[in-house]
């Protein structure tokens, strides 16, 4: 490639490093100027407070995206893990009993249905869209009979400290939120299974032909996923203070959402933690900023998508090499 | 008479290589005109020229004597010209009447609506043309290899084809299958169809052709009707060139078996038994599709094997996944490297480390500073051109490409390196010192087993030489006794002249 070519694309790569985070800031800049209340330290926190729960759900989302994966089953595993979680709470020990219990429990519900997907997908060979898309109803379903349709109340006080809690004035989720990404990252970046991931969604065969046990990543990404999703389940079920059998509801789309608007690519291979992390607070900031001036949920859809469009072509512009 | 078809001076230039040097190439009516030549010899490039699909830098064609200009698939169309290709071009989920007439559906009048019944009657009497009797409301997928080259065939005869050109067309027939096209192929013949006939397989060329041209490296060789040549001489004129020095050699003593293999079968690998020695550069050689690089996969446990031992230092072996045959201390260099080497996306260094993590490992993590350094070596060593370590592979040339695959594999630290095609679409210069480092790994007391299909090259790199045909291996010389006519004739299925052998 001669030098001018690869200078655009350097160019053109380091506008789109930037682009989504320039994107965050005009963003903010804009509601910043229309609307008073959007640039304090109290909205600020209450933005990551409202994105916190998709957004860790897209950490592990990540994980899959990269590996050229999918998974569907995110917001019905919101939904599950909520009610098992809540259900456990309620049985009749201390509170401090019930509580890790019910965490644990609820994690392991995700981590399992991760285990499930993971099998489909590398024993099988059956394309994570379908197995995730089948595990979504399964869990969606599940949630419904579990609780007989009906919402589970009547939790112990100390519960709601998760979700709605503050430390330092900070909100708890917020906290979980920040431990998952630094973690997330240093574990993709760092790691030998972080740069495994990056090569098993860059080319599958090539990464087994090089030794990498490429099963054993597929299985690993789908826990993560959705362990993430079961413990941002338990967040929401001590938020809403109730075990909601729908909850969760097209949790999967946002999640998918922030991640291609971080630059992840669907086929695999390309993306990143932190451009996640901006890609969820985007449409965090979107979604704050419009209902502060008070422009109608409908719209906010519509608003929504174009948004999600553009970045989507930004980053097509930034990775067109030749032509 | 005039010529049917007459292609002349056609010349083809790619960015480095010359794909069609001065070709010439007639063709007459109810002729068979079969196209020779290595891999590489320039025959698919001919051919796409003539199917439109390629546009040529300079030459002329002619049909009937008058000059054509053949710039789309859609001009060839015009002008009479068909093409089969190995893999066929049919929707697999369509019937073969639809597929037949893909494109030029019979209509109700004006309607939008296609006229099934006429459809139907059209392909069948195309059909009973070839003398076939193939359902034409079957679905393709239901059909065998040998009835979709039929309804391929049918294709191209529907659109009133006097060219036709088929591409290895016997690749994947039995032999009755193999007699059954041929009786069609006369059948054409005898109708006027000129034929263009590629194949590797010097048997089928005696017994089907009128007449033979022999491409060599992007260059005409010889044209003459089949009746006055032998077999000796078309190997010759295929092989052609004689070895030059452009093969560095060093000569080492052989030392100890490190693999040997007894009665493996895997999937179209049958009865494989052979040795490979430190200090030695086994080379297989064969055609395309004879079985090497799956026999490569199974020994790295790519591919199960189904019977058989390998055995690495005299310990059997059982490898299940790659990573198991690297842990043992063998490695595989891929054909194909952008498809099954290299990670694209991925710089050179994490392309270099990637089989090896654990040795810059530290703790959980790694260690960038040490990986940087193996990086940096191996940049140094095998002089890779790029600007840094942290350059995506992408945008690196094929030869600094495959520099990377193989600086990953010095890195494993392996006993047994497979290379499979290490120096396809690399030019010279790289080409030179790929094969200086093949011999210094020998020399290091590796074992190294060379695959290639660039048959000087592999006679002037290894000590011995396998011959594989069709799944089987047919032959085993050393170095002196292993000529260019032994190989090609071990490798197109003929057996050597009692005395003849290594």
């Amino acid at each position: 490639m001669p030098a001018e070519a690869r200078k655009g694309v350097q160019f053109r790569a380091l506008v789109g490093e930037l682009g989504i985070s320039i994107a965050l800031v005009i963003e903010i800049a804009l509601f910043a100027i229309l609307s008073p209340y959007f640039f304090t330290a109290e909205n600020i926190l209450n933005v990551t407070l409202q994105t916190s729960i998709t957004a860790i759900i897209a950490a592990g989302m990540t994980f899959v995206i990269l590996t050229g994966g999918i998974d569907l089953s995110v917001g019905a595993l919101v939904a599950m893990s909520g009610v098992i979680a809540t259900t456990i709470l309620k049985l009749d020990y201390s509170f401090g009993v019930v509580f890790p219990l019910a965490l644990l429990v609820g994690v392991i519900v995700g981590m399992f249905s991760g285990s499930v997907a993971g099998m489909f997908i590398t024993k099988f060979h059956i394309t994570p869209f379908i197995v995730t898309l089948a595990l979504m109803t399964v869990w969606r379903g599940a949630a419904y009979m579990f609780t007989d349709g009906r919402p589970v109340w009547g939790l112990p006080d100390a519960f709601s400290f998760l979700g709605s809690g503050r430390v330092f004035s900070v909100p708890v989720p917020t906290i979980i939120m920040v431990a998952v990404f630094i973690l997330a990252y240093i574990v993709l970046t760092k790691t030998r299974f972080g740069r495994y991931v990056y090569a098993v969604g860059g080319n599958t065969e090539a990464a087994r032909l090089a030794g990498i046990e490429t099963n054993k990543i597929l299985f690993i990404v789908y826990m993560i996923s959705g362990g993430l999703a079961a413990l941002s389940g338990v967040l929401l079920a001590s938020r809403m203070n109730s075990g909601q059998p729908n909850a969760g509801l097209m949790y999967e789309l946002d999640v998918i959402a922030a991640v291609v608007v971080g630059g992840g690519s669907l086929y695999g291979g390309k993306g990143s933690i932190v451009g996640t992390f901006i890609g969820a607070m985007l449409i965090g900031v979107l979604r704050n900023g419009l209902n502060l001036l008070n422009i109608n949920s409908y719209i906010q859809m519509v608003v929504l998508g174009c948004v999600i469009l553009l970045a989507v072509m930004l980053d097509q512009w930034r990775t067109r090499k030749f032509s | 008479m005039s010529a049917l078809l007459q292609m002349n001076g056609i010349r083809k230039q790619y960015p480095g290589v010359l794909a069609l040097n001065d070709v010439s190439f007639g063709l007459n009516a109810g002729e068979v005109h079969c196209l020779l030549g290595e891999n590489g010899a320039g025959k698919s490039t001919l051919m796409k020229v003539l199917a439109g699909a390629l546009s040529k830098d300079s030459g002329s064609i002619l049909i009937d004597g008058k000059e054509v200009d053949l710039a789309s698939p859609a001009d060839a169309q015009h002008n009479g010209i068909g093409m089969i290709y190995q893999d066929f071009k049919l929707v697999p989920e369509l019937s073969v009447a639809e597929n037949v007439l893909l494109g030029s559906e019979p209509r109700r009048g004006n309607s939008p609506f296609i006229d099934f019944r006429s459809m139907h009657e059209k392909v069948r009497s195309v059909l009973a043309q070839l003398g076939e009797e193939i359902p034409t409301t079957a679905v393709v997928s239901s059909l065998s290899t040998a009835q979709r080259q039929i309804v391929e065939i049918a294709k191209a005869l529907s659109k009133n084809v006097r060219i036709l050109a088929m591409d290895e067309p016997s690749a994947a027939l039995t032999e009755k299958e193999l007699q059954n096209l041929f009786t069609v192929i006369r059948r054409l013949k005898s109708e006027g169809v000129g034929i263009i006939y590629i194949s590797h397989r010097l048997e089928e060329i005696f017994e089907i052709g009128d007449r033979v041209t022999i491409l060599r490296d992007g260059a005409f060789v010889h044209s003459c009707p089949i009746k006055e040549v032998d077999r000796r001489s078309l190997v010759r004129w295929m092989v052609g060139r004689e070895l030059e020095s452009e093969y560095p050699k060093l000569s080492l003593e052989q030392g100890n078996e490190v693999l040997r293999i007894e009665h493996l079968d895997a999937g179209m690998l049958k009865d494989i038994n052979l040795s490979v020695y430190r200090g030695e550069i086994l080379g297989f050689a064969g055609l395309v599709g004879a079985g090497r690089s799956e026999l490569a996969r199974v020994i790295f446990g790519a591919d199960p094997k189904e019977k058989g031992k390998i055995y690495l230092d005299g310990k059997e072996i059982a490898p299940s996944s790659p990573r198991q045959a690297i842990d043992l201390g063998i490695g595989l260099l891929t054909e194909d490297r952008n498809k099954f080497g290299l990670i694209m996306q991925m710089s050179v260094r994490e392309n270099i480390s990637l089989s090896n993590l654990r040795e810059v490992l530290k703790g959980l993590f790694v260690n960038r500073s040490r990986e940087n350094e193996v990086a940096e070596r191996f940049k140094n060593e095998l002089r890779i051109k790029t600007p840094s370590i942290e350059q995506e592979v992408e945008h690196l040339s094929g030869g600094n490409r495959q520099k990377v695959v193989l600086a990953r594999w010095l890195f494993t630290k392996s006993k047994l390196l497979l290379f499979d095609e290490p120096t396809s679409g690399i030019d010279v210069g790289v080409k030179y010192e790929i094969y200086n480092l093949i011999n210094q790994l020998a020399k290091e007391g590796i074992g190294v087993v060379v695959i290639s299909s660039d048959l000087p090259e592999l006679l002037g790199i290894s000590d011995r030489v396998v011959v594989m045909h069709e799944g089987k291996i047919t032959g085993t010389m050393k170095r002196k006794d292993a000529t260019q006519e032994h190989v090609m004739t071990l490798a197109t299925g003929g057996a050597l002249e009692v005395g003849s052998a290594g």
